[in-house]
């Protein structure tokens, strides 16, 4: 596996710990530090923050029953576990439970390019992406933000090359037209907080269509 | 460490039961260990969390509850509960920590920091009616020397985060234990990072290493 190179900012990290991202970028969040461990760190340190400042906090009296009621229940059975969604092939177990352990179904956007929107409500849109090698994506600015997770092969933009497990995040102000590098097909991740505005004019008639 | 950043997903429980069901191989490795490791150099919540993951230790979950319950329902009041929904909560969250125990990395994580992890995401999942997305699962340990150098230099880590939050000023402090207890808006989580936590956060690379041949194994 390449080095990962492009990680998730501090804001960013501290928001998905904290759970205030939206969901579509949470996912995104969720799978990069499934194969980045210095990420892994970096939420664990989040965490080792949140812990601290548990420990500070003035206690509140529980009922006089609390204890005994907890103690009780140790007996009882597990709370039913939901089915475990592991990581299969590329894609990392948060992925999976978006995909709800099945196989992606790629819709084609012409070009040899294909997707599948995992989600989407008012605050983002999560999707997975096809590209094949050496084909670029049609060249788009943002409205808002855009957070892309390289699964399988690499892109290319004028950002630098983004690697498997490399995310990067483009705001607002940045025009970029990322291209798959020539190994193999480019999949990513992509989420995005407000649909992606393309430049050609075939594309912009598509998007309402493939809502890309 | 940073498994604790998983321990709430749904989906994991299975395997953790299956932990707890058959500790043998586990709890005898770190048994071991534990001989060399003096525990009692351990921060106390740590020994009780160790004693309920190893040997089911129901004390040790009494005293577990005794420290942090009280804890617990003042950071779900704060996070906007009422009362009684507080005491249920906490309640939830307690009975998690007896059945995830078998997650608990004391290299990774000290048990203050692993708990809190299993009450934010329930209360992430009572605010947005979703549990939150958890990374993949790391592998359970296999072999079980416990690295008391790795836990001591977590503990120490940790100290000096308590002395940096005692440091900081009242206004910095509300707004931390606002991101860390509340639900605050995305565009204000920028606050917290400029505060002097920025550095301590990216010093603690504890078990770095060790996570990486976990997570080569895992792919």
């Amino acid at each position: 596996m390449d080095r990962i190179e492009h990680h998730l900012s501090d804001d960013l990290l501290d928001a998905y710990a904290l759970g205030s991202l939206p969901h579509a970028f949470a996912v995104v969040a969720a799978a990069h530090l499934s194969l980045c461990d210095a990420c892994r760190a970096r939420a664990a340190a989040v965490d080792m923050v949140g812990g601290a400042l548990l420990e500070d906090l003035a206690p509140v009296a529980l009922a006089p029953t609390a204890r005994s009621r907890a103690l009780a229940a140790l007996d009882g059975p597990a709370p039913a576990p939901a089915p475990a969604i592991r990581g299969s092939g590329i894609f990392p177990a948060p992925v999976m439970a978006e995909l709800q352990g099945r196989p992606p179904r790629w819709r084609m956007l012409g070009g040899g390019i294909r997707q599948q929107i995992l989600h989407a409500d008012a605050q983002g849109s999560l999707r997975l992406l096809y590209i094949p090698p050496g084909r670029a994506v049609p060249e788009h600015g943002h409205r808002g933000l855009e957070l892309t997770l390289v699964l399988q092969g690499s892109f290319s933009d004028s950002e630098g090359r983004f690697g498997v497990g490399d995310v990067e995040t483009a705001q607002s102000a940045l025009d970029h037209q990322p291209t798959a590098g020539p190994e193999e097909p480019c999949i990513c991740l992509a989420a995005t907080d407000a649909p992606l505005r393309f430049h050609a004019l075939v594309p912009r008639v598509l998007q309402p269509l493939f809502r890309i | 460490m940073s498994r604790t950043n998983s321990i709430c997903s749904e989906g994991q429980t299975r395997a953790i039961e299956g932990a707890a069901v058959s500790p043998a191989p586990i709890g005898a490795g770190r048994d071991e260990g534990m001989d060399q490791v003096p525990p009692e150099s351990f921060s106390e919540t740590t020994r009780w969390l160790i004693a309920v993951r190893d040997r089911r230790d129901r004390q040790a979950f009494g005293m577990l509850f005794d420290h942090f319950a009280p804890r617990l329902k003042a950071m779900l009041i704060r996070g906007g509960l009422r009362d009684g929904s507080a005491e249920d909560v906490v309640q939830d969250v307690m009975l998690a920590v007896w059945h995830k125990a078998a997650q608990f990395d004391p290299h990774r994580a000290e048990a203050s920091a692993w708990i809190y992890r299993i009450a934010r995401n329930r209360q992430i999942d009572l605010i947005r009616r979703r549990p939150p997305p958890a990374p993949e699962d790391l592998p359970e340990i296999e072999s079980g020397d416990p690295d008391a150098a790795q836990i001591l230099a977590l503990d120490q880590e940790g100290a000096r985060l308590r002395a940096a939050l005692s440091a900081l000023n009242p206004d910095q402090s509300t707004v931390l234990q606002q991101a860390f207890f509340e639900e605050l808006p995305h565009s204000e989580i920028s606050q917290i990072s400029g505060l002097p936590l920025g550095t301590i956060k990216s010093r603690i690379r504890l078990g770095l290493d060790r996570l990486r041949r976990e997570l080569k194994d895992l792919r």
